[in-house]
Formats: structure tokens, C-alpha cells, sequence
């Protein structure tokens, strides 16, 4: 009795994931429900379970490879090798083999080649999964095969990039590597922004004196009561969303021929991740309070490093808040998170001289702040007066209590 | 005055409207199709594609009669025509297939109204007193005869493809201005017929929108049938006389002008859209420049709730590009994915032999910077049409040069337009040359030619 492993269905509009390593080898014993092996889609890394316990009898799709909804990965075999378990009584204890129905209704969804992609592959030995068909439905075309072979040998594998001192063919002073997936559409999406917006920033610049004497004051209070340190951000997302009220274009998005405005506030808050960025979003971020804002972001924070982050944590953002400051950056010019309009730039905060109201100079610690947004949907007007909105409720926070 | 509601109200019964009234009907919308021509199927079942294609038969078994059942070994003496009775038939050919469209609107319960609709403010459709109210307004208003200034056309003399499908007698000289679809086939009835046919063609070619190797080819065995050309001629003046027309031709960039006589004159040189008394200006609905009216890729007009496919909205001016935009859009307004693929719309000359075709020709391809191969099989190495006697023509498929998938197929042969189908089923699913090289086809069978010069691509052709 064997049980096949199949990609499970991975969300909403995700049809593909590449497979980013196997954690067990051929002949490994593993335990139902134990994560055998890790799949990357577009925006998550997700682990695969065994459906059942037994002995991972065959690897079908090496790490590397991409692979659609309901493809099999590998098979787990019955029968536990003698050496793991007591023979006779064990194989009848053996779990329950999981309902098939489920994975046999998602094998059918992949889809049968053409013959001449079907002929090519068998000579090339090439799995259907290996390819990304690009035709009606995701059918695997003549073209698709042929561009699968002529993409450059598989990435090195990690264990000769750390034999790189060795002597080889390559160039030893550089290292290719194959993009991830999530590499890969970050690089899509963004230029798709460029390409579509009429894209452009404006800039202005926030006095924290006040925000960092009010953190000050409650950070002890706020984080006994909370559980939960009162970080900027929560200012940050909460002075946006008081500026969204009252731009809605800069909380809107083209869609067609039509505007779209958004009554609602689910504001992206880029994290930086071992494997680039994501941009997890912060619910109606209008109706919820600070504290709720502040842990909502720290939970995505621990998500994202552990690359738990899920994919309908990451959709459906009306509105952009990314903080280059965090690795210094002192100005910047944010590029859209599309479909989106706008996106906000934090930056490092600095002490910089600065002119007072009566002519003084004092040191104040001072921070740029960006807006790049789309002007097909946003005028400058718009734009520069959400700006100034946001600096003046980060300014004077009392402000953003008054909605004002 | 009486008022109704429907989810979907069509303006224009034919291939376009009427297909989108049955389809909106099976998912389950109200739907009303007004028309005023007291006939369901617009041009191309009542005055175009079908009353065309029962001359064109007709007409085909005469010559056939006359000229190729000898070398059957067939003979027979005296054929003669009944021009009385070759009209009846094609008449009762088109009554019969309105009727059957009403059978399916009364089958589907589409409600058919007949009269001319007109948009009365916004979900609102007049049909004489009746006001209709829609949720949905779908424009399928067709096209009509393009006039040519300086030839007035009279349907008696100066006739367009309407009175081209009536004459009361065979004419003697028949001059039919313009070589595109509608020139050549009913020139081929007239001539097939007794006529002596001259078409006269501003462009360079025969066919012009063709693959330039089908428009030389064409040319060239419509000639050697008897047809005569003058390309790159215009026609500047008519002057209806008793005994006929005097048109005054002129070449194309100027020149010394020449007189040409004949019996009746064919104007075929176009359609345009067709939206007078409509209502369309007056609702605001956007039009180019040539009265087209615009729409987005949902069919939608400037007009919310107002749609518009077929003719109207200009492309292919083709029958079943407008049943396909009223399927998809129908689907659409029923919230699914409705979905017309133009890359894949074929187009049939019904010509003998049959010319048809499915995505680029050579020339776009170039146009394009395109790297792409050729596969070519004449239908003289194909068994069934020696077998047949009709030996005229070939199968021409374009490929990419590196993917091998299928940009286009030319085809002049007997059954071209039943050819083209597996071609563009081929396209629809990005389908390789070597993917219909690959399928078996029965033998022996016209279809093979396509097989072989899915092989010619590859440089493999079997039997030639």
C-alpha cells in the first residue's frame, strides 16, 4: 500500500510553486503529518506534510523544479523498513491510508500536453512538472518544452557552491543562481509598476520631537498593558489612514477603465525577509486601535521570519508603508505596490540643525518622508496634501485622536 | 403604451444579436431581441452568407453539369437553366432557416419584437409605441452596403450584393466593383451562370487582405475560369443608360480614363456600420471616425449598460466573430468569463475552389519581424481530390521558426472553409505544427494536405 504526495492547493490565484528542498531522503521513515518537504510559491514558502506514515519510497520531482496544484511529488511506501519497526503487528497498526478522492480530483486538473510537447519531453526525460505550460489552461506547448531546454543546467546545488575553492569550469569568480520564486515575482511586479503607472514622488520631511516625547512617556504603561512595545509604526499607519480619509484617490486603484475607491483602510507594512521583501497587511487599520495595530505587525514580523506568512496575509492592501530607515536609508524613491496608487517612504531619523519659528537653531531629530504614487489616478495636489497631513498628525499626534 | 421589463434587451436579430439573445436565455436572463427587418438572421441568413452560399451550389452543379461530367463520363444533352426556379429554391432555403431561429427564440423563450428599436434614454428601448425597459442593452445593429460616390446604386442597374442575389436574368456583361469576398463569389455565381464578368478592383490584387501568394493564385485560376481583372482601377462615374451602364474607370493614381459598358454593375466594395435611427448619438454612446461604435474589451460602449458586438463594432466584419462576441458576452453579463480569441477567426471565400484562411499572412509576419517557416502541400499530390477531379490549389501553414506553434494557415482548395477547422482548433490551443503533423488523419481525405503541410514546416512531407 503506497500513498502519493501531492502539491496541495496552494491559494487564491496560485497555480504554481517551485520545490525548494526535501527534507527527507529516499528510505527515510516519516511520520504522518510530518513536514517531508518544502514547497515556494510566489509569495509563501509552504511545508508539505506526509498524508500517512511510512517509507518515502520515491522522490518524482527533485528541489528545483517547478511543479503545478495536485502534481505528485513523491510516493510513501506501506511498509516500514524492519529496522524502524516490529514487523508482523506493526503493518497492521499502520494509520489509515488518507481518503484518496482529494488528490485524485486534483491530479486530473493537470493537464494533458500537446503530442509533440509530450514526444519532446520523453526523449529529453523531462517531467510534465518540470515545464510551465503557457497553453489554453495551462497546457504544455511544443515552445514551453523547447524553452524549458534551452534555459541554462539546473542551478548549482548548494553542496558545490560550498566546493567552490575547487578548480571548474566555471568562473570561479562569480556564482549563478537560479531566482526564487519569490525573487522572481517581486522582480515582475515591481517593473509591471514602472511600466504601467505614470509613476512619481514627493517629499517631505517630519520633526519627531513630539512623537518620540509621547513614546517616551507611554512606552512602559503601553507595553504593561499590552503586551506589546508602541513602536512608530502604529502612528505611522494610523496618521496614513487619517490622510487616506481624506484623499480617497490616494487609497484607490485603476481597474479597466474605472476608478475604484476604497472604503476601507488595509495598509501594507513591508517586512524585510532573509529572502527579500513581503508586505504583510494590517486589517482596517481605521477601526482598530494602536495596540491592536502594533501587535497585528509584530505577529507578521515573527510570521515572516519563520516564513510562516501566509498568502491572504499578503493580498488586498489598499495603501503601501515601507521603512527604508531601518537599514539607514535617509531618502528614497518607493516604487508602487500594484494595483495600488500610492506608498509611503519612512526613513532613519536623524538630528539635523534646524530653523525654529523665531529664528533659533536647534537640533531636532528629523526624518524624510516619500509618497510615490500613481498620477493617472492622483493629482500632485492629492498627493502633496496627504503628505503634509501625515507629517503634521506625526508632528502633533493628538491630531490623529481628533481625526483632523 | 404597453411597458416591459427584461434583464436583456437586443437590438438586431442577426448572427450577433440573435445568438446573444439565445445564450443570454439559457443562463437564465429575460431577454427581448427587437428586429426590424420582419426576419430573424440578419444580413448574412436573409440578403449575405446563406442566400450567397444556395447560389453559389446552384450554380456550381450547372457548370458542372455543362462542363465537367463529360470527363465522368457522364453525358447528357440540352442543360439548361431555370433561373425561376434556382431563385425559389435559395428563397425558400433562407425562409426556412428564419423560421428555424424562431423556433429557437420561442424554444429558449426569447421574446421577439419586430420593429425598429430605438435607445430612449438610458435602460429604456422604443419599438414603435412599446417601451421597453433593460438592465442590459446589447446593440447588434450589423452593417451595411458601402456606396461608392458616383455610382448610385438602384438595385435594378446598379445593384449591391442584395439585388447582386436577385437578378431577374442572367446579364450579359457583368462589371463588379471590388475583388474582396462578396465581388468574387457572386461574380463566380454570374459568370457559372453565362455571364461575361469583369471586376474591377482599386488595389493591386484580387483579394487583397489575403496572403499575397492566395490573391496571385486565386487570380489565376479564377482567370483561367473566365473571370477578367482590372487591378489598380477605379470607378469614378456611372451613367444608367437603356441599354445599360457606362462606367467611366480610371487607374488607381490618375490618369487617362477609359468607358466600360455593362448590363448590370455590382457595388462590392465594403460594408459600414449600421446605426441610423438608433438612438445611439442621442444616448452619447462614443463612434470613431467611421461611425463604429466603440467599445472596451467587454463590449462595453461609453454608455454604461449599454453594450454593443458584431459589425458595429467593426473588426472582422464576419458572422461568426459576431455569434462569438454575443456568447461572450452574454456569459459576461451572466458573471462568467466570457472569452473571444480574434487570433483564431477564420475567413472563407466560397469561391471554387474555396479559399480560407486563419491568423497572419506571410506579409503581416514580416511586417512584424516575425522568424517564422512555411509548409506547403498542393492538393494534386492529395489522393481524394485527384480521385474528386479538383485539383486546384494548396495548403500553406505558417509557423514559428523556434516554437513551431501555429501563426496561420492559407488554404485555396475544394472544402478550404471544413480545412481551416482543425487549424484553428490547433490555434485556440497554441498547438505546434508538428502537434497536427502528429494527429492522425484518415485517408483517403482532403484533410491530409493539411497533415502534409503541417510536415512541409518540419521539411518532411511525405507524398511530395
Amino acid at each position: 500500500m503506497s500513498t502519493q504526495i501531492v502539491v496541495p492547493v496552494l491559494g487564491e490565484s496560485v497555480s504554481e510553486a517551485t520545490v525548494a528542498k526535501w527534507f527527507k531522503q529516499v528510505g527515510d521513515v516519516v511520520a504522518a503529518d510530518e513536514a517531508i518537504v518544502e514547497l515556494e510559491t510566489d509569495k509563501v514558502t509552504i511545508e508539505v506534510n506526509a498524508p500517512s506514515a511510512g517509507m518515502l519510497s520515491d522522490i518524482a520531482v527533485p528541489a528545483g523544479t517547478s511543479v503545478g496544484v495536485g502534481a505528485v511529488l513523491g510516493t510513501i511506501g506501506g511498509s516500514i523498513s524492519p529496522s524502524a519497526a516490529p514487523p508482523a503487528s506493526q503493518s497492521k497498526a499502520e494509520p489509515p491510508k488518507p481518503p484518496s478522492p482529494a488528490p485524485v480530483a486534483r491530479a486530473s486538473e493537470v493537464k494533458e500536453a500537446a503530442p509533440s510537447a509530450k514526444k519532446l519531453m520523453a526523449e529529453n526525460n523531462l517531467q510534465p512538472a518540470a515545464v510551465a505550460g503557457t497553453g489554453k489552461d495551462g497546457r504544455i506547448t511544443k515552445g514551453d518544452v523547447l524553452e524549458t531546454l534551452a534555459q541554462p543546467a539546473k542551478p548549482p546545488s548548494p553542496a558545490p557552491a560550498v566546493r567552490a575553492p575547487e578548480p571548474k569550469a566555471e568562473d570561479p569568480r562569480e556564482q549563478r543562481v537560479r531566482m526564487t520564486r519569490l525573487r522572481k515575482r517581486i522582480a515582475e511586479r515591481l517593473k509591471e509598476a514602472q511600466n504601467t503607472a505614470a509613476m512619481l514622488t514627493t517629499f517631505n520631511e517630519v520633526d519627531m520631537t513630539a512623537l518620540n516625547s509621547l513614546r517616551n512617556q507611554y512606552k512602559d504603561g503601553f507595553e504593561k498593558k499590552h503586551g506589546v512595545k508602541l513602536g512608530f509604526m502604529s502612528f505611522f499607519v494610523k496618521a496614513c489612514v487619517t490622510g487616506l480619509k481624506e484623499w480617497p484617490a490616494v487609497n484607490g486603484e485603476i481597474d479597466g477603465d474605472d476608478l475604484v475607491y476604497k472604503n476601507y483602510y488595509d495598509i501594507g507594512v513591508a517586512v524585510g525577509t532573509p529572502n527579500g521583501l513581503v508586505v504583510p497587511v494590517v486589517r482596517d487599520a481605521d477601526r482598530i486601535s494602536f495596540a491592536e495595530v502594533e501587535k497585528a505587525i509584530a505577529a507578521y514580523g515573527r510570521k515572516a521570519r519563520d516564513g510562516k506568512l501566509t498568502i491572504e496575509d499578503m493580498t488586498g492592501g489598499t495603501f503601501t508603508i515601507s521603512n527604508g530607515g531601518v537599514y539607514g536609508s535617509l531618502m528614497s524613491t518607493p516604487i508602487l505596490n500594484p494595483p495600488q496608487s500610492a506608498i509611503l517612504g519612512m526613513h532613519k531619523t536623524q538630528m539635523r540643525p534646524m530653523v525654529m519659528p523665531d529664528g533659533r537653531i536647534e537640533a531636532r531629530p528629523m526624518m524624510y518622508l516619500a509618497v510615490s504614487y500613481d498620477h493617472r489616478i492622483i493629482d500632485g495636489r492629492e498627493a502633496v496634501s496627504f503628505l503634509v497631513r501625515v507629517k503634521e498628525c506625526i508632528e502633533d499626534p493628538q491630531r490623529i485622536l481628533l481625526d483632523m | 403604451m404597453s411597458q416591459d421589463a427584461y434583464d436583456v434587451v437586443v437590438i438586431g436579430g442577426g448572427p450577433g444579436g440573435y445568438v446573444a439573445a439565445i445564450r443570454a436565455a439559457q443562463l437564465g436572463m429575460t431577454v427581448a431581441c427587437v428586429e426590424k427587418r420582419g426576419a430573424l438572421g440578419g444580413t448574412c441568413l436573409n440578403v449575405g452568407c446563406i442566400p450567397s452560399k444556395a447560389l453559389l451550389q446552384s450554380s456550381h452543379h450547372f457548370e458542372e453539369a455543362n462542363h465537367h461530367f463529360a470527363e465522368h463520363g457522364i453525358k447528357i444533352k440540352g442543360v439548361e437553366l431555370d433561373l425561376a426556379v434556382m431563385m425559389a429554391r435559395k428563397q425558400k432555403v433562407v425562409s426556412d432557416n428564419t423560421k428555424g431561429i424562431e423556433f429557437l427564440f420561442k424554444k429558449n423563450k426569447v421574446a421577439y419584437l419586430v420593429g425598429a428599436g430605438r435607445i430612449d434614454g438610458p435602460g429604456r428601448v422604443t419599438v414603435g409605441e412599446r417601451v421597453l425597459s433593460a438592465k442590459s442593452i446589447i446593440i447588434a445593429t450589423g452593417s451595411d452596403v458601402t456606396p461608392l460616390p458616383g455610382v448610385d446604386i438602384d438595385e435594378a442597374q446598379i445593384v449591391s450584393s442584395t439585388g447582386a442575389l436577385d437578378l431577374p436574368k442572367v446579364p450579359k456583361h457583368l462589371v463588379v466593383i471590388g475583388a474582396g469576398v462578396i465581388g468574387l463569389e457572386l461574380g463566380s455565381v454570374w459568370r457559372r451562370l453565362g455571364a461575361q464578368v469583369t471586376v474591377v478592383e482599386f488595389l493591386d490584387r484580387a483579394l487583397p487582405l489575403h496572403d499575397g501568394e492566395i490573391s496571385k493564385q486565386m487570380q489565376r485560376i479564377l482567370e483561367r475560369q473566365g473571370l477578367a481583372f482590372k487591378l489598380s482601377t477605379k470607378v469614378t462615374a456611372a451613367k444608367n443608360g437603356k441599354a445599360g451602364v457606362t462606367l467611366t474607370l480610371e487607374p488607381a493614381q490618375g490618369g487617362k480614363t477609359e468607358e466600360l459598358k455593362a448590363d448590370v454593375v455590382l457595388v462590392a466594395i465594403g460594408r459600414r456600420p449600421h446605426t441610423d435611427g438608433l438612438g445611439a448619438k442621442e444616448a452619447g454612446i462614443a463612434m470613431d471616425k467611421r461611425g463604429f461604435i466603440t467599445v472596451d474589451s467587454h463590449f462595453r460602449t461609453s454608455v454604461p449598460g449599454i453594450y454593443a458586438i458584431g459589425d458595429v463594432i467593426g473588426g472582422a466584419m464576419l458572422a461568426h466573430k459576431a455569434e462569438d462576441e454575443g456568447v461572450a458576452l452574454a456569459e459576461q453579463l451572466a458573471g462568467q468569463a466570457g472569452h473571444v480569441n480574434y487570433e483564431a477567426i477564420p475567413g472563407v471565400v466560397y469561391t471554387w475552389p474555396e479559399v480560407a484562411n486563419v491568423g497572419k499572412t506571410e506579409e503581416q509576419l514580416k511586417a512584424d519581424g516575425v522568424a517564422y517557416k512555411v509548409g506547403k502541400f498542393p492538393f494534386t499530390a492529395n489522393g481524394r481530390a485527384r480521385a474528386n477531379g479538383d485539383m486546384d490549389g494548396f495548403v500553406k501553414i505558417l509557423a514559428d521558426a523556434r516554437t513551431d506553434r501555429l501563426l496561420g494557415c492559407h488554404i485555396i482548395g475544394p472544402a478550404a472553409g471544413d480545412l481551416i477547422a482543425e487549424v484553428v482548433l490547433g490555434m485556440e490551443f497554441s498547438a505546434a505544427a508538428e502537434d497536427i503533423a502528429r494527429t492522425c488523419h484518415a485517408h483517403p481525405a482532403l484533410g491530409e494536405a493539411v497533415k502534409e503541410a503541417a510536415l512541409a514546416v518540419d521539411g518532411r512531407p511525405i507524398h511530395i
